[in-house]
């Protein structure tokens, strides 16, 4: 098994050869099924997310994928290289931007950069031309003699990404990598990223935010260490198993507590003047469900609208998922 | 993986430029060695003198009070106040006014000239029964040092009193003092201090150092690159033992200039000496920074480490004199065969070899605990 996997990643060439090929990976902390069953193929030169609320798993998944955790039960191939036993030969071929600011405080951009590039081995022709490469890319020129201490939340993490990416990884793990930056800082390192995928690297981002995860060519949207769904961001908004109707009335609240607990409602949020109510698939007319509720009134306003990634996301989780 | 001289040398420097940037700590590598020098050779003296005492002078004659000045005048202790009674005199030492109190009896002058220390030679026999000490002395004996003391004075000669010739005893023994002829306590403890902030500085700051990687995080990204464990312990002690060397200066450096503690053996033994207990206390640091899970746990395991070093490694009391489970705890502390190297090379010119056992032991605990912190630290991984 593990030498047809590795077989079948080392032969296929071109962009459908696979990053990542993950079977049945499970991990366990002590009674908590951090992962439980996950499969995951991540196509080559491809932005690929993991969109999930707080503690559902992402950051296991990737500790997984870069051979920092041992897995419970399952196969991994990453790059050709089986984890964890080849964890140390991935090390060279993988960038890693942890969750939290990762970089020393008390050094300067220029140091820490010098410092990772040192730890990845780059001689020191290598390391001058690269490392003015990465300051102009990053935009970090000025800033060169900073200490990172004193660089705002932006410009730390076109830092941390400038130190994954020292060494020209294949594949690059980014972990929540914009939740302490502005939507400015946020539309210029997704920017980064693409250029990054366009020179080739493949690229595995986690995310709580839907406009990041809108931005990824596949999505994967993890509860409580499963996958409840998983494909092109635009193939989980035409497939959802859910109908959006957005209502404009007058008591919005109370509507919302009337409607929740129909069976077929799996929810409803209130949108500035708008309540958006989401119904099963099973439902053929939803409009006509609600409108016959005793709680709307007829001059109430009903329709079906284009569904957000957030009503992918609510309907596959949480209590929708559940149903 | 095979070990990379660059990833060690990234490290090292690393680790000085932070350490550069780090003012603070920067200052405690010069002022730890230098105030403690002066703290402990100031302070630490095992030879008592001018304990605080009282007197009740019952007899109140000229004999008493030159009694009292001959006792005064040997330094060991000074009359600071005067009691009327026995009971006022014990409730002093009750408050801790005085230490001890010389009780002078009314029949001083009769005791006196029955002593046999007067110098008359040894008096008759029916006068020898008849004879008591002259005085006594109420000592708070809680203390046995400054009790020690004051016993000393118990057979002190009092021919100065009535001006006589000594009485010349012949020794049992003859007693020859070698390297500390003067017995001075600072030759002894410099040497031992320079184990002793060598402990408390290289444990702390090793432990530290790799506890707070993974306090701020940078270790998350550190063990995701391809730097080995061992790569990280050698690089992060390595600065330090530098700092141990400018330490170990500063304190044989003042100990030589203040105070006159004299250094007869080769500095090449004291180097290496000092080298082999350096990367034994940088070890244990590494160890205490596998184990400890912040920095406040760190430095409470350093203590932990610190005052048996202080206490059982022979810097304050000597090794012979404690009971068979303390030496066998001191035999396990780096310090006490430390303290016995320096002890050897610096006092007594001995080289390092000739005292091999220490030297192996040394020698032993440094491999042994580099095993064990990077086994440990493989650990912590998962």
């Amino acid at each position: 098994m593990i030498l047809t996997t590795r077989a079948a990643a080392n032969n296929t060439t071109y962009h459908r050869d696979l990053a990542i090929n993950a079977k049945k990976l499970c991990r366990n902390f002590g009674q908590l099924a951090a992962i439980s069953n996950l499969d995951l193929t991540v196509e080559k030169q491809t932005i690929y997310g993991f969109l999930g609320p707080n503690g559902s798993g992402k950051t296991t998944a990737i500790r997984l994928l870069t051979g920092l955790l041992k897995p419970t039960s399952g196969q991994i191939n990453v790059l050709g290289c089986h984890l964890p036993q080849e964890a140390n030969k991935l090390r060279l071929q993988i960038g890693y931007m942890t969750q939290k600011f990762s970089l020393y405080d008390d050094l300067t951009v220029k140091e820490n950069l010098q410092f990772i590039s040192k730890i990845y081995g780059l001689t020191a022709n290598e390391q001058k031309s690269r490392l003015s490469e990465l300051l102009s890319t990053h935009q970090l020129s000025q800033q060169s003699q900073q200490l990172a201490d004193s660089m705002s939340g932006g410009q730390k993490q076109r830092l941390a990404l400038a130190a994954a990416v020292i060494h020209k990884p294949k594949l690059l793990f980014l972990d929540e990598p914009t939740s302490a930056v502005d939507p400015q800082n946020r539309r210029e390192f997704w920017e980064q990223l693409f250029d990054l995928c366009d020179q080739g690297t493949t690229i595995l981002v986690s995310t709580h935010y839907m406009d990041e995860a809108e931005r990824c060519h596949k999505l994967a949207i993890l509860e409580n260490g499963v996958k409840r769904a998983d494909d092109t961001p635009q193939a989980l908004m035409n497939n959802m198993a859910a109908q959006v109707v957005e209502i404009a009335a007058s008591d919005l609240r109370y509507i919302k507590d009337k409607l929740i607990q129909l069976p077929l409602v799996i929810s409803a949020a209130q949108l500035g003047t708008h309540l958006r109510v989401l119904v099963n698939k099973a439902e053929r007319d939803p409009v006509g469900l609600l409108q016959r509720q005793s709680c709307i009134r007829p001059t109430d306003q009903l329709a079906i609208v284009r569904p957000s990634l957030e009503d992918v996301f609510v309907s596959c989780t949480g209590q929708g998922g559940a149903r | 993986m095979k070990i990379s001289l660059l990833r060690i040398q990234a490290i090292v420097t690393k680790e000085l430029l932070q350490l550069s940037r780090d003012r603070m700590t920067f200052a405690m590598v010069i002022m730890i060695p230098l105030v403690q020098l002066l703290l402990f050779a100031f302070a630490i003296n095992t030879n008592v003198r001018n304990i605080p005492v009282g007197v009740v002078d019952h007899s109140q004659t000229s004999l008493s009070r030159v009694l009292q000045q001959t006792v005064s005048a040997t330094g060991i202790i000074t009359f600071t106040h005067s009691y009327h009674s026995v009971k006022a005199a014990q409730k002093a030492i009750d408050s801790n006014e005085v230490r001890a109190v010389l009780i002078i009896p009314k029949d001083v002058s009769q005791r006196l000239v029955r002593h046999p220390s007067v110098g008359f030679g040894l008096p008759p026999s029916s006068k020898q029964e008849t004879s008591r000490p002259i005085a006594q002395w109420l000592v708070d004996g809680s203390d046995t040092v400054i009790a020690g003391s004051i016993k000393s004075l118990r057979n002190m000669p009092l021919v100065e009193l009535l001006d006589k010739p000594a009485n010349r005893n012949t020794p049992t023994f003859e007693v020859t003092l070698l390297y500390n002829p003067e017995q001075r306590s600072v030759v002894n403890i410099v040497p031992g201090l320079v184990a002793v902030i060598l402990t408390m500085t290289m444990i702390m700051f090793t432990s530290a150092a790799i506890v707070r990687e993974q306090e701020r995080g940078n270790m998350e990204m550190l063990i995701t690159t391809p730097l080995a464990p061992i790569e990280l312990m050698i690089g992060k002690i390595f600065p330090y033992i530098f700092i141990g060397a400018i330490q170990v200066s500063i304190i044989l450096g003042l100990g030589y200039w203040l105070f006159d503690v004299p250094f007869n053996g080769g500095l090449t033994q004291l180097a290496i000496a000092t080298l082999l207990f350096i990367c034994a206390s940088l070890v244990l640091g590494l160890v205490i920074s596998t184990i400890a899970k912040n920095q406040l746990q760190s430095m409470q395991m350093t203590i932990f480490i610190l005052l048996p070093s202080i206490l059982l490694s022979g810097f304050m009391f000597p090794y012979e004199g404690m009971p068979q489970p303390a030496q066998y705890i001191a035999e396990a502390l780096p310090a006490t065969h430390f303290i016995r190297l320096i002890r050897g090379v610096v006092l007594r010119d001995v080289a390092v070899i000739e005292m091999n056992f220490d030297m192996l032991w040394l020698i032993t605990f440094t491999c042994f605990g580099l095993l064990v912190a990077a086994l440990r630290f493989k650990k912590t991984l998962d």
